[in-house]
């Protein structure tokens, strides 16, 4: 058995540090984390279940749902292959334009949702630059359910491709040599030898791209057309809610939102613990 | 990197005055641990006005005046900070502890959940003169160029070959006027019977082309995206809309029969005691009601009280009948129930 | 020696496709906001710039920004250090917990937290009693950008340490190496990239974030107005050349944080090369 093994199974601990981060971290989380999280459950309480689940279902908002999940899962798709394309790029080619490129991935942060929004309803509406190109081959983006998943993939763009970079910047050269000495072609190498370290780091980027989607209200009603069971984004649902002193009500939705989020951004750290120790373990 | 140079170059003398002061203040938060909203380091009372969101060059024209005003009648010098947003997540805001002295609102509700909270006096509509609103406007239309629909009023909106633009009744105020004013119509066109006003807003709801979540996104939509053949809003906001987007390429209508929409102010007494500016907060209200602020009032569209005034800006607001919203549907409380809470009529009305 | 997807053709149309796919995703918007900006000119885009309340929602902005950024990167490598390197209960559990913020609408991030330190909060009805506020004042505005920004470092740190493995610091501490040592000399190197990411998208995050802090900012102008806030009110009083002019400000410290990281990663390498 090796140290790492050793450690895995927590028999022993080499390395220090282990009380000054397990009280930071935990501290941090507590305070910064959970206690205002114990807010959106104190608002949860005033409700009974008959009253919670009520609002949960309402036709309107379970059909918000339908659309923000969709959206989300069609633009992280999007996001998790331009992203990887991107990374690899920026990681891995010397090329003019390299340096404002890797500038452009961070865009989307910095802008204030609502300005992304704005700017992108501007763009795809049929009198925008992008617009006028789309409308005659008859694909309408602003205001319809593209728009959206459209909005969703260029805010969360940088998840995805900022979370791969790194992985990918710290991979060995030695690892692709040694497969291509190996006389195997780029894709099948590519396939074999590198994506096996970047399924990590993708999937948790993907993951977050897509947790991040269902919460985006600011970059999504300008582009949405917010019509009452075709474009209405969940977020929208909440919006409402809060306008009308609701607490309780938006609270609600809102957990909707927090639980399906967590118990997918869990099932992913479950796995990726799974996949990285199969990962190690197949080379000790 | 050049372009931040240039800044700082360019304007060394704005940052040197802008940066000091906002450090001075973030030091001695710092070393409060916390920032102390009492201003005690300021030589000159601050007073703070939480109004709605598009009213913001209104009061940066309204507060030197009242400034200059309370200066020569008291003597004193004083300043006047901003606040703007939606009018309900300013009063969410206040609930929760923005210390405004005074509320400068677009919605009645909002004004009456602070009082319900006891912030704002029970009696706050009567404490000044016409429903504590200084001044009031209507829900108006703004078709394009020649008006190629012909939309001259509400029944107009109903046509199958027209698109209407306004935003989201459930986020906000504006919209909610323009439903009641449509409303208010058919109830009275069809003699108070309730299955053809609500065939008639059925129809009025299913030709609205994009349902924005505020006026500003759907002035956008109709003038920017060219959606829609009118948008309606208050007639202060058409009339500022049509001015600055061209007066030659869109026309205002105001319907012979519309909606009174109230533009109501308070003194959030429990913040101004507080702070020292009962005083100020009221002399704040009362001078928006002088001639002066009437006037600078109308010349941002919106209609005023004050006989001379009225007189000299008669050209500019059409005579139509108003009715408000308390005599056609009780009151507001009852309003929001039966129209736009979760599941109320509203709701109703766009199920499909 | 070759690596992969090194063959002229395959990069010639990968870093085409992604440059192609990037001018119309990303650099159109951009474009846009800055054609915008400048429509009436470089005059008026000064003007707008140059106004007392713009600058100090500048300055806000930056400050905030600035104080972010550490209490993020303390608490991120924390983390980070603990769930890689260490096996313990809950470990999972504590690792989706800091994901929390992503699975939480900005809106909703600002309210809870407005429910919590606000008048009518348990916290906050305490603190309104001795006089102190937190919220509608810049510690508010600070509290809730920390809370949105706080996973990125750690997100960035965890599966590239994760991948890593601990070998080179379980030699080192084998070998003898004090804790802070082995922290600095083994892990530090390792990970700087990551860190530097996390930095950069913190950076922007903190300094775009307008929902959460909408809710508890009360955008007082010249107070506690951030520069995304007087966008939206310029923008929603028909100032949109000025809103503009603001959002390209935006734009502009994200790519002066790109450029910042530009020039440390080449004196890195000019370091490398000099050794």
């Amino acid at each position: 058995m090796n140290q790492r093994a050793l450690r895995l199974t927590g028999s022993t601990r080499v390395l220090p540090g282990f009380g000054l981060s397990m009280g930071i971290s935990v501290l941090f989380i507590s305070l910064v984390l959970v206690l205002p999280i114990t807010g959106l459950f104190g608002q949860l309480a005033e409700l009974s279940l008959a009253q919670y689940w009520s609002i949960i279902t309402e036709g309107r908002v379970v059909a918000s749902y339908m659309v923000t999940m969709g959206a989300a899962a069609v633009a992280a798709l999007i996001n998790a292959v331009f992203g990887l394309l991107l990374a690899w790029v920026l990681v891995r080619y010397e090329f003019p334009g390299k340096r404002l490129l890797d500038a452009l991935m961070d865009l989307p942060f910095a802008l204030p949702t609502a300005v992304a929004g704005i700017t992108l309803a501007t763009l795809y509406a049929s009198s925008g630059w992008m617009g006028r190109l789309l409308e005659p081959l008859g694909l309408q983006v602003a205001y319809t359910w593209v728009g959206i998943a459209l909005a969703m993939a260029f805010t969360s763009i940088p998840f995805v491709v900022r979370t791969v970079q790194p992985v990918l910047e710290d991979l060995p050269a030695e690892v692709d040599e040694a497969a291509m000495s190996l006389g195997a072609t780029d894709w099948v190498a590519f396939r074999r030898v590198i994506m096996p370290h970047l399924w990590p780091a993708l999937v948790t980027g993907t993951g977050l791209a897509f947790v991040r989607s269902l919460g985006e209200f600011g970059a999504i009603i300008f582009i949405a057309g917010n019509m009452p069971y075709e474009t209405e984004i969940t977020a929208l649902m909440i919006f409402v809610k809060l306008q009308e002193y609701d607490y309780a009500g938006a609270s609600a939705v809102a957990s909707v939102v927090l639980f399906v989020s967590l118990a997918l951004l869990l099932a992913i750290n479950i796995w990726q613990g799974r996949f990285v120790r199969r990962l190690h373990g197949g080379k000790g | 990197m050049p372009i931040a140079i240039y800044i700082v170059y360019r304007f060394k003398k704005e940052l040197a005055m802008t940066l000091p002061l906002f450090f001075r203040r973030s030091l001695l938060a710092i070393t409060l641990g916390a920032s102390i909203a009492s201003p005690a380091m300021a030589q000159e009372r601050e007073m703070l006005n939480s109004s709605y969101d598009i009213a913001r060059e209104l009061f940066s024209a309204v507060n030197p005046e009242f400034i200059a005003w309370w200066q020569e009648q008291n003597g004193e010098e004083i300043s006047v900070n901003q606040s703007h947003g939606g009018s309900s997540a300013q009063a969410r805001a206040i609930l929760q502890g923005l210390r405004a002295d005074v509320v400068t609102f677009n919605q009645v509700t909002d004004v009456q959940v602070l009082a319900d909270a006891g912030l704002v006096n029970e009696d706050w509509q009567s404490a000044l003169d016409n429903n504590a609103s200084p001044y009031y406007s209507t829900t108006a239309f703004l078709v394009r160029k020649d008006n190629p629909k012909g939309i001259e009023n509400w029944d107009d909106l109903v046509k199958e070959d027209v698109q209407v633009v306004f935003p989201n009744p459930k986020t906000s105020g504006n919209a909610r006027y323009t439903y009641l004013a449509a409303w208010g119509f058919a109830d009275k066109e069809f003699d108070g019977d309730e299955e053809q006003v609500q065939d008639f807003m059925r129809t009025f709801l299913g030709n609205v082309a994009v349902f924005d979540t505020g006026g500003r996104g759907a002035t956008t939509s109709f003038i920017e995206r060219g959606i829609g053949d009118v948008l309606i809003s208050f007639e202060s906001e058409v009339n500022n809309i049509r001015q600055e987007y061209g007066s030659d390429d869109y026309e205002v209508i105001v319907p012979p029969m519309s909606v009174l929409a109230e533009f109501p102010v308070a003194v959030v007494t429990e913040n101004a005691e507080r702070n020292g500016n009962t005083d100020l907060a009221q002399g704040y209200l009362e001078y928006l009601y002088t001639e002066d602020a009437q006037r600078l009032l109308a010349n941002f569209n919106y209609r005023v009280h004050n006989e001379t005034v009225v007189e000299e800006f008669s050209d500019q607001f059409p005579e139509t009948e108003l009715f408000s919203v308390e005599d056609v549907f009780g009151s507001w409380d009852e309003v929001m129930e039966t129209h736009f809470e979760g599941g109320a009529l509203l709701d109703q009305l766009q199920r499909r | 020696m070759r690596r992969i997807g090194d063959a002229p053709g395959v990069k010639r149309l990968l870093i085409g496709a992604a440059l192609i796919l990037s001018a119309l995703f990303l650099l159109l918007p951009l474009v846009a906001i800055f054609a915008q900006a400048f429509s009436q000119g470089v005059a008026t885009f000064w003007v707008n710039v140059s106004n007392y309340f713009t600058l100090h929602a500048i300055g806000l902005t930056l400050v905030i920004a600035l104080l972010t950024i550490p209490i993020c990167l303390v608490f991120g490598v924390a983390l980070a250090w603990l769930v890689t390197r260490f096996s313990f209960p809950g470990r999972r559990i504590l690792q989706t917990l800091i994901d929390i913020p992503f699975a939480v609408s900005p809106v909703v991030a600002g309210l809870i937290y407005l429910l919590l330190y606000g008048r009518n909060g348990w916290i906050g009805s305490w603190l309104d009693g001795h006089d102190i506020q937190l919220m509608f004042a810049w510690p508010g505005i600070l509290m809730v950008t920390v809370f949105v920004t706080c996973p990125f470092v750690a997100r960035e740190l965890i599966p590239l340490m994760q991948a890593q493995g601990s070998r080179e610091e379980e030699a080192a501490a084998t070998l003898g190496a004090k804790g802070w040592a082995t922290f600095w000399r083994v892990t530090l190197p390792n990970i700087r990239w990551a860190l530097l990411y996390g930095i950069i998208l913190t950076n922007a995050r903190a300094v775009g974030e307008f929902g959460a802090v909408s809710v508890v900012s009360g955008a007082i102008r010249g107070q506690t107005n951030t520069l995304p806030l007087h966008l939206e009110q310029l923008y929603q009083d028909y100032n949109a050349v000025g809103a503009f002019a603001c959002a390209a400000l935006l734009a502009l410290i994200a790519l002066l944080t790109l450029a910042a990281k530009a020039s440390l990663e080449w004196r890195a390498s000019r370091r490398e090369a000099l050794l």
